[in-house]
């Protein structure tokens, strides 16, 4: 099995197992909870306008808004983590159909898996560090990376229909 | 009637009662029913729920209006419901046709995994159980709830799930061991590898979904840019018009109800649209593999392959369009959706005639 190939299938496969695993462990102890605190601060700030109260009210929105933008982050990450995976596994099979020598598929390959992994990164870290510029520049280099990468695959696969 | 001549060397790669069969036979029809069932929840459930939600936010703004503490909080707990009931229909679709896909996927792998052939079966019915528990024990948990649950907020219907969920990491475990044992013994796999013929169907299955995820790609990568912040920016903006509203006593909530409904529709199609593309394309890639394997006349073979790429196209876009022209659009959205599944058991019955063939040829009784 050539070196690209190795390359893909298992940074496939320890990609797909890292998505399941933390998609697993949000699913337990995470989910749940953020599900009842961003229904509870909504339910909440309705409850303080009832009241009459707008401060209060302004308060249980943005922890809702809050709440809810690490929710779409650390959704996203787990079902672009397997997404990522299963392309990389597939783009392992049909490897060596790519018409370019083996340094630059190996390049393509590193270049994919990489990619692969710190797009999600990036996106999970804005969650961490909220308006922080290295998790959004890590998203955008990441999927920059996966974007460019995929390109070249298929052009790859397209010298290779014309060759044949 | 079949034309293709039944290939010694396609036969040993799909043997009888094999992981790899077991594999495909089994990630069609998840990915099939995962399909199904998300294009029966777009048709009955999807837009009445959008609608009820509507109207309880309403009911809500208007208790806080009057000042009705109590009736906000029924209503939220209605809300939450409502969302609840969306929330585990939307992933029990996803995960049912994702599960497929990586069932698919480990058919692909199996000449890497060098562990025994009985291991490797096991592997792949547990596989295939786990796929369908998963998304069965999703769906349930609307309906389960915390029913007779010993814990505080996880009901039995999630620890199915969760439970089905960890069976299949231990499944990919093991194939990742096997694919390491794969590597150690510089390639000696126990499986055949696949066949590698470049025939029309497979270079168009190949290229178009290559393709298709390349536009999703892109049109993620604009979403993200463009319109997932200033989607955030506005739910709050107009969640805090409808609160200040309320508690200043005065109505014009209905308006910003109408927004809200307008955002939630707008931000649920363009995701969808991204999604979807990406997964016709990774699906239109795995089912290149196993065309080998469909049992038809190559005219019908290209027939699905046609209609597969086509509905492929037609969702995401009518999808997206459902913005401009409303349930037409959405409408057309599911014929493409019902495309997509209708090339997919074309397919499967493919699969079928042809390990019939096989097995009747080489005397199998199962």
């Amino acid at each position: 099995m050539s070196t690209g190939r190795k390359v893909l299938l298992i940074g496939g496969l320890v990609l797909a197992l890292l998505g399941m695993l933390y998609g697993l462990h949000y699913a337990v102890f995470v989910e749940h909870q953020t599900l009842d605190r961003m229904g509870g601060s909504l339910a909440q700030a309705f409850v303080h306008a009832a009241e009459r109260n707008a401060a209060e009210a302004h308060n249980a929105l943005n922890s809702y808004a809050a709440t809810k933008y690490d929710y779409v982050r650390q959704v996203d990450i787990h079902s672009h983590w397997i997404g990522l995976a299963m392309l990389l596994m597939v783009l392992g099979v049909v490897f060596d159909g790519v018409a370019f020598n083996e340094r630059a598929r190996i390049w393509i390959a590193v270049a994919l898996v990489t990619g692969s992994f710190i797009f999600p990164l990036g996106v999970i870290l804005q969650t961490v560090s909220r308006g922080g510029n290295f998790a959004s520049a890590l998203a955008i280099v990441g999927s920059a990376i996966v974007t460019i990468a995929l390109g070249a695959v298929v052009w790859g696969f397209a010298r290779s229909a014309n060759s044949s | 009637m079949s034309t293709q001549a039944l290939s010694t060397n396609i036969a040993e790669t799909f043997a009888p009662m094999s992981a790899r069969r077991l594999l495909i036979f089994g990630g069609i029809a998840l990915v099939a029913g995962g399909m199904l069932f998300g294009d029966i929840f777009a048709v009955f459930v999807l837009h009445q729920n959008g609608g009820q939600t509507g109207q309880a936010l309403l009911a809500a703004s208007a208790a806080a209006r009057a000042g009705d503490p109590l009736a906000v909080k029924e209503i939220f707990q209605r809300v939450g419901g409502l969302l609840e009931d969306r929330g585990t229909k939307v992933d029990a679709h996803v995960h049912m046709t994702d599960a497929g896909y990586l069932a698919l996927l480990l058919a692909l792998v199996q000449p890497y995994v060098a562990l025994p052939p009985r291991r490797r079966k096991l592997l792949a019915g547990l596989f295939v159980i786990g796929g369908l528990c998963l998304p069965v024990g999703i769906f349930l948990i609307h309906y389960i709830g915390m029913a007779y649950s010993p814990f505080a907020v996880i009901g039995w219907a999630s620890v199915l799930a969760d439970s089905a969920g960890a069976l299949l990491i231990f499944v990919l475990f093991a194939e990742a061991y096997g694919i390491w044992k794969f590597l150690q013994r510089a390639g000696s796999g126990e499986e055949a590898a696949l066949p590698t013929d470049r025939t029309w169907e497979r270079r168009t299955l190949m290229s178009g979904g290559a393709l298709l995820i390349l536009l999703g790609f892109a049109y993620g990568a604009w979403y993200a840019g463009v319109d997932l912040y200033q989607h955030e920016a506005r739910e709050t903006e107009i969640l805090k018009n409808m609160l200040d509203a309320a508690a200043g006593g005065n109505g014009g909530t209905v308006v910003e109800v109408a927004s809200y409904g307008s955002l939630a529709a707008e931000r649920a199609v363009k995701i969808a649209a991204h999604s979807h593309i990406i997964e016709f394309g990774l699906l239109a890639m795995l089912l290149s593999f196993i065309q080998p394997y469909v049992g038809l006349s190559d005219r019908w073979k290209r027939r699905w392959v046609m209609v597969l790429l086509a509905g492929s196209v037609i969702l995401p876009v009518f999808v997206l369009l459902e913005l401009n022209l409303g349930l037409v659009a959405g409408g057309i959205a599911d014929v493409g959706g019902l495309l997509v599944i209708v090339a997919l058991i074309g397919m499967l019955v493919g699969v079928l005639r042809y390990s019939g063939r096989l097995d009747a040829g080489s005397g199998v009784t199962v």
